[in-house]
């Protein structure tokens, strides 16, 4: 089960690349979208992260940042994001395996990655809009730009 | 409450006169598709809707809107535009087929040759171009998608719906007739 909107959202700190990390803390005072994955190199076009990559000017129009996370190394993710020309970073929960996303709620232990879950933190650190997509169907970006538009103008400006 | 389980993504924009839409506008069954010209499972998808098309016959309107990768394909965005221009110049369709036909020559020579292939007015479609006459419609068509649920290209709202399944073309057509039975 997915963490619920009104539950402070759980303290992170993952490598986005393999000498750099990024931790929650870094986006109090902003909005902050969490997108969990299952996998990188997913098969086809428009794929979860290449299309929020389309629409990172949307979400930046919030104030929102927004960070992909799966339980792929570094080094995956760097070939990734530079193969996809990704603006965003993407968080390695890669050991122990899948423990942010344990946090969350969003760890299919079975298969051993991500649930694809989306999470809208807002300014203070609470979760604000959370969603979980069956495994196999991306979900798109509208719920995200809802749960932005739903936040109070006060958690949008920095 | 904020968190769903499940959520139908639907077509936000109805397809209205704005659209470029084939077979009737008042057909009982829609197909709408969101592409992009350099995607070549939007390049796969073209003759299936072509299929699907030529099998309901009079009962489908379909509508092409563009939805440019643009990050991933740099000549999408372009070639939206491309066949927006022509469309201004009635020739939408045959600007879409050419460019699916041609996904490895979307160059802007390209386009001017498809351009005079199709007898435009070159010189109009060349400032159009020039002068992004077209790109606040595409970016129009390519957020109606993002605030429909668009997820990726192709991507086929059937009947107002978004299809999230195999998209052949009895895929499609048995999509259409269980989203919307026709009554005949």
């Amino acid at each position: 089960m997915i963490l619920k909107p009104g539950t402070p959202a759980p303290a992170f700190t993952l490598n986005s690349t393999p000498d750099q990390t990024v931790s929650l803390a870094d986006f109090r005072g902003q909005p902050l979208i969490l997108a969990f994955y299952p996998a990188d190199w997913s098969p086809v076009c428009g794929d979860q992260v290449t299309l929020y990559n389309e629409i990172l000017p949307q979400f930046r129009q919030h104030n929102a940042a927004l960070i992909g996370i799966s339980v792929d190394g570094a080094w995956c993710h760097q070939a990734f994001a530079a193969a996809r020309r990704l603006h965003f970073p993407l968080l390695a929960d890669f050991e122990p395996k899948g423990a942010m996303a344990k946090n969350y709620g969003a760890y299919r232990p079975k298969e051993g990655v991500c649930e694809r879950a989306l999470f809208v933190i807002d300014h203070q650190g609470t979760i604000h809009w959370s969603y979980l997509s069956p495994i196999g169907v991306n979900p798109g970006a509208d719920g995200i730009l809802e749960a932005l538009e739903s936040l109070p103008a006060s958690a949008r400006t920095a | 409450m904020a968190t769903g389980q499940s959520r139908a993504s639907r077509l936000v924009l109805p397809v209205s006169e704005r659209d470029h839409i084939q077979g009737p506008p008042d057909a009982p069954l829609a197909l709408v598709e969101y592409g992009d010209y350099e995607c070549p499972y939007c390049g796969l998808a073209h003759p299936i809707v072509k299929d699907v098309r030529r099998r309901l016959g009079r009962r489908l309107r379909f509508a092409f809107r563009h939805f440019p990768l643009a990050e991933m394909h740099p000549h999408a965005l372009r070639a939206a535009e491309a066949a927006e221009a022509a469309g201004a110049q009635d020739k939408f369709w045959e600007m879409h087929g050419l460019l699916y036909q041609n996904q490895q020559a979307l160059d802007d020579p390209d386009l001017l040759s498809y351009a005079a292939a199709l007898s435009l007015d070159v010189p109009r479609f060349v400032s159009e171009l020039a002068d992004r006459t077209w790109e606040a419609r595409v970016r129009e068509d390519f957020m109606t998608g993002v605030r429909s649920g668009v997820n990726g290209t192709p991507t086929f709202f059937v009947n107002g719906i978004r299809h999230d399944g195999p998209w052949d073309a009895d895929s499609l057509i048995e999509a259409l007739s269980v989203v919307a039975p026709v009554h005949a």
